[in-house]
């Protein structure tokens, strides 16, 4: 089980959070302007890095709050957590 | 009104009986219970928090993370950034003092069980991944967790007293679970 970093309440069993997918995808500037393959771009395509990843995660069973996460996808490990909206500070490379 | 209380029965009210025969158990029920949601830097809620604690506790102001804080049966519990439950006696109305505030009345939602004495942290800690240990979780502490794969808030009010707020629809599976989970506790009392 993975123990998941809540900024606010600490470390938590995986089981509090839902995962929310890669963090950072920008909504489309104007969406009306897509191609069909931009569109399904933006809502299907995601990195699927072997290393470090950028992700989001709700404490659902806790405090109830997105953030984002940088976790390594080999190790499980969590280098940081920050507030969604804000860029993660030192990705580990 | 009267009527309505002499006929509302509470969530765990048919096993009350059980809860009492292991000795350290018991619902409070109907614990009046107000949910707030706002910024504790707002105005209104340093006013809220004067009104409600006045006295030794008006410098602590509203719970930190983690963290409840009370005077008497009357408690704040940070729930989480900017949301908290102020829990209080069966009966009392507290909406004059929250008009402003976005608060809502949760009374109905959960009910209470007060697990006390040397047992109450092991019985919890078999369904509950957070430490309960006294040096990570202590009197003053409050968390929203799983318990027995259950969303409770865990509270402790005292040294070794814990309150667990479990919504009313959960209520029943997790006191059976409970008095399952203090099964091998109630012998050694006896003993």
């Amino acid at each position: 089980m993975l123990s998941v970093p809540c900024p606010w309440c600490g470390p938590r069993d995986e089981t509090e959070f839902r995962y929310g997918g890669q963090a950072h995808v920008a909504y489309p500037a104007d969406p009306a302007a897509c191609s069909d393959a931009e569109w399904a771009g933006y809502l299907f395509m995601r990195d699927n890095p072997k290393g470090w990843f950028a992700e989001r995660w709700f404490h659902s069973a806790g405090c109830r709050r997105w953030f984002n996460a940088v976790r390594h996808t080999v190790t499980y490990e969590f280098a940081a957590v920050y507030a969604p909206f804000t860029q993660p500070p030192g990705v580990p490379s | 009104m009267a009527d309505l209380l002499a006929q509302r029965r509470s969530p765990l009210a048919h096993l009350a009986g059980e809860l009492a025969a292991t000795g350290f158990m018991r619902e409070l029920p109907y614990l009046s219970s107000y949910e707030v949601r706002a910024d504790p830097a707002e105005p209104a809620m340093a006013r809220l928090g004067a009104a409600l604690f006045a006295g030794p506790l008006l410098a602590a102001a509203w719970p930190t993370a983690g963290r409840a804080v009370g005077t008497g049966p009357r408690y704040a519990l940070w729930c989480g950034p900017g949301w908290y439950l102020v829990v209080d006696e069966p009966g009392t109305t507290l909406e004059s003092a929250m008009a402003g505030l976005p608060a809502v009345d949760v009374s109905a939602a959960r009910t209470v069980l007060e697990l006390t004495g040397p047992f109450a942290r092991d019985v919890l800690a078999h369904g509950c991944a957070i430490d309960l240990h006294p040096r990570a979780f202590g009197p003053g502490s409050c968390a929203q967790t799983h318990l027995a794969k259950a969303q409770v808030i865990l509270h402790q009010t005292a040294t070794a007293t814990y309150r667990v707020f479990v919504r009313a629809s959960y209520a029943d599976y997790l006191a059976r679970w409970l008095l399952d989970a203090a099964v091998e506790y109630v012998r050694r009392i006896d003993e």
